[in-house]
């Protein structure tokens, strides 16, 4: 019982700081809720399908509000969206098979230079 | 013709990390401001919006290999939904450019942990 109590408090208090990180920045909020569902023992592979589950609902009304404050609607998204479906579906057929550490280092080192190009600008 | 290739290869990256559930957000919002040049905030608008079509297709695929976890989901949508909310009117009370600081410094506290986090168990 402890433990379900334990639980569900560490899946809300995720959620909070994912959905505040994507209504501010737009992204980044699986960031926050993979490592925090495989606290909760749940585990990579559920903890990464999981996430999207949690993530959809946040982004459509962060969404909603950018594209009321922000001259953005659905189609400035268009161009991206076939590749991106694509790859969408690339990546969740391959989440179970692929060396997760590998992927993610090389993933870090493109952030580290993409925000190196951010900061600079 | 050009741009619409480099569009495709961004999109195509960003579902692939989305896909993989790496938050694959941060790779658009990246292509929109670096390389067209695009504010902060209306990059993130549009990555908000691409990440719909493109995360239910990989959702429909997790449903499907009974991968999602709807007991842990639930709470975290709900207080989820409640920071979404706080955070996109916070983000527009800053503005694209202290937010698109505050994006790199935390992109590059991510690549740190990226690259040397301790070992993770097996997927």
């Amino acid at each position: 019982m402890k433990n379900i109590k334990r639980a569900t408090f560490l899946h809300a208090a995720g959620g909070l700081v994912a959905g505040l990180l994507n209504g501010l920045l737009g992204a980044g909020g699986g960031m926050v809720i993979v490592p925090m569902l495989e606290k909760t023992d749940l585990p990579p592979t559920r903890a990464h399908a999981t996430s999207i589950a949690i993530i959809m609902p946040l982004c459509i009304l962060s969404a909603v509000v950018y594209m009321n404050i922000d001259s953005i609607n659905l189609f400035d998204a268009l161009p991206y969206l076939p590749a991106g479906i694509v790859g969408g579906l690339v990546g969740a057929k391959l989440l179970p098979h692929i060396p997760q550490r590998l992927l993610r280092r090389l993933f870090g080192l493109f952030l580290l230079y993409a925000s190196f190009r951010m900061l600079r600008r | 013709m050009m741009s619409l290739i480099w569009a495709s290869i961004a999109g195509f990256f960003a579902g692939f990390i989305g896909g993989l559930g790496m938050g694959g957000g941060g790779v658009l919002v990246l292509f929109l401001t670096l390389y067209v040049g695009m504010p902060q905030l209306q990059a993130q608008g549009i990555n908000l919006i691409f990440f719909i079509p493109v995360g239910l297709f990989a959702l429909i695929l997790h449903v499907r290999q009974h991968l999602i976890d709807f007991k842990a989901a639930l709470p975290a949508i709900l207080l989820g939904l409640l920071g979404a909310a706080v955070g996109s009117f916070l983000a527009r009370f800053f503005g694209s450019v202290v937010i698109s600081k505050i994006f790199a410094v935390l992109l590059a506290c991510l690549g740190v942990w990226e690259v040397f986090a301790p070992k993770k168990a097996k997927a």
